[in-house]
């Protein structure tokens, strides 16, 4: 077993079009021949066809092997492992963002406290002017 | 507090993109990404982890290079050329790690847009080939440090 067995150039390829993610949700429900797969769509057999060869070659799905109907089956292994892929992204982000907010609120509390000392020294002088 | 949670997409077959949002204004949000000694504190990814060497020559050609060190000592450095930078709103700079992979750069493109005061980032990942996305995905953290990761990260959370 590869450790990442899968071109995931080729996977995030074949995600990047609409009407491929569509078969793949219509895959997901369970397996489906061509015809039936290209019914949803306003699209010529051999275009759907076109688009199942691309989610063939990325390992995102495989055919039956019933003679006449050659279903079409979701194959998860490898969208599972671009999403992991994304997840640990996500995970290390996360924590880089949340440093970052404290960092954030710390510069605030920091201006704020800055401002008050201005205010607060500039105060008299404010009031004398009002006064005027 | 989080105004937003972070998410993460593949518009492309090349790209990931990062949406963040920040309770404060851009030019804090700028400032707090550009400034060594701000930086430092923040972008340290796993735990165990510190950014000794950070170094940033804020100018369009101007080069930038952090080193994270670990407790045993493991080092890791990454570096790059920025290409745009309009303050507050604005950075695109090349990025590439010294020791994990010669595959390419990525360049990454960072926008901020505040909005009431409210600050959200995007950050565009652009991977040059095929060998630089493989390195990034080998270089993730395996599934043990993740938990260990989370655990922490709820501690300093509560």
């Amino acid at each position: 077993m590869k450790p990442t067995g899968y071109n995931l150039d080729a996977t995030f390829a074949a995600l990047a079009n609409p009407t491929r993610r569509a078969i793949l949700a219509r895959l997901a429900t369970g397996a489906a021949s061509v015809a039936e797969l290209g019914e949803p769509f306003d699209m010529s057999q051999p275009a759907v066809s076109k688009h199942l060869k691309v989610l063939e070659r990325a390992g995102l799905s495989s055919r039956g092997r019933e003679a006449q109907r050659r279903p079409r089956r979701l194959e998860p292994r490898p969208l599972a492992e671009a999403t992991d892929w994304i997840e640990r992204y996500r995970r290390i982000w996360e924590g880089n963002f949340r440093r970052l907010d404290a960092v954030l609120q710390e510069m605030k509390s920091k201006e704020k406290k800055a401002v008050d000392a201005l205010l607060e020294s500039g105060k008299p002088r404010l009031r004398k002017r009002r006064t005027r | 507090m989080t105004p937003t949670a972070l998410k993460v997409t593949t518009p492309t077959d090349r790209e990931l993109v990062m949406t963040r949002e920040f309770n404060a204004s851009r030019g804090m949000v700028f400032d707090a990404l550009t400034k060594p000694d701000l930086l430092q504190r923040w972008l340290l990814g796993p735990p165990g982890w510190t950014m000794p060497v950070c170094e940033i020559d804020l100018r369009v050609g101007g080069k930038y290079r952090y080193v994270w060190e670990n407790a045993d000592g493991r080092k890791m450095g990454m570096g790059g050329t920025f290409q745009e930078i309009v303050r507050p709103s604005r950075v695109v700079a090349t990025e590439v790690y010294e020791d994990y992979w010669t595959g390419g750069e990525t360049l990454v493109t960072t926008e901020l847009v505040e909005t009431r005061g409210t600050t959200t980032l995007r950050m565009t990942v652009r991977y040059a080939s095929q060998e630089a996305r493989d390195a990034a995905i080998k270089m993730g953290a395996t599934k043990g440090v993740e938990a260990s990761y989370d655990r922490l990260e709820q501690l300093l959370a509560g």
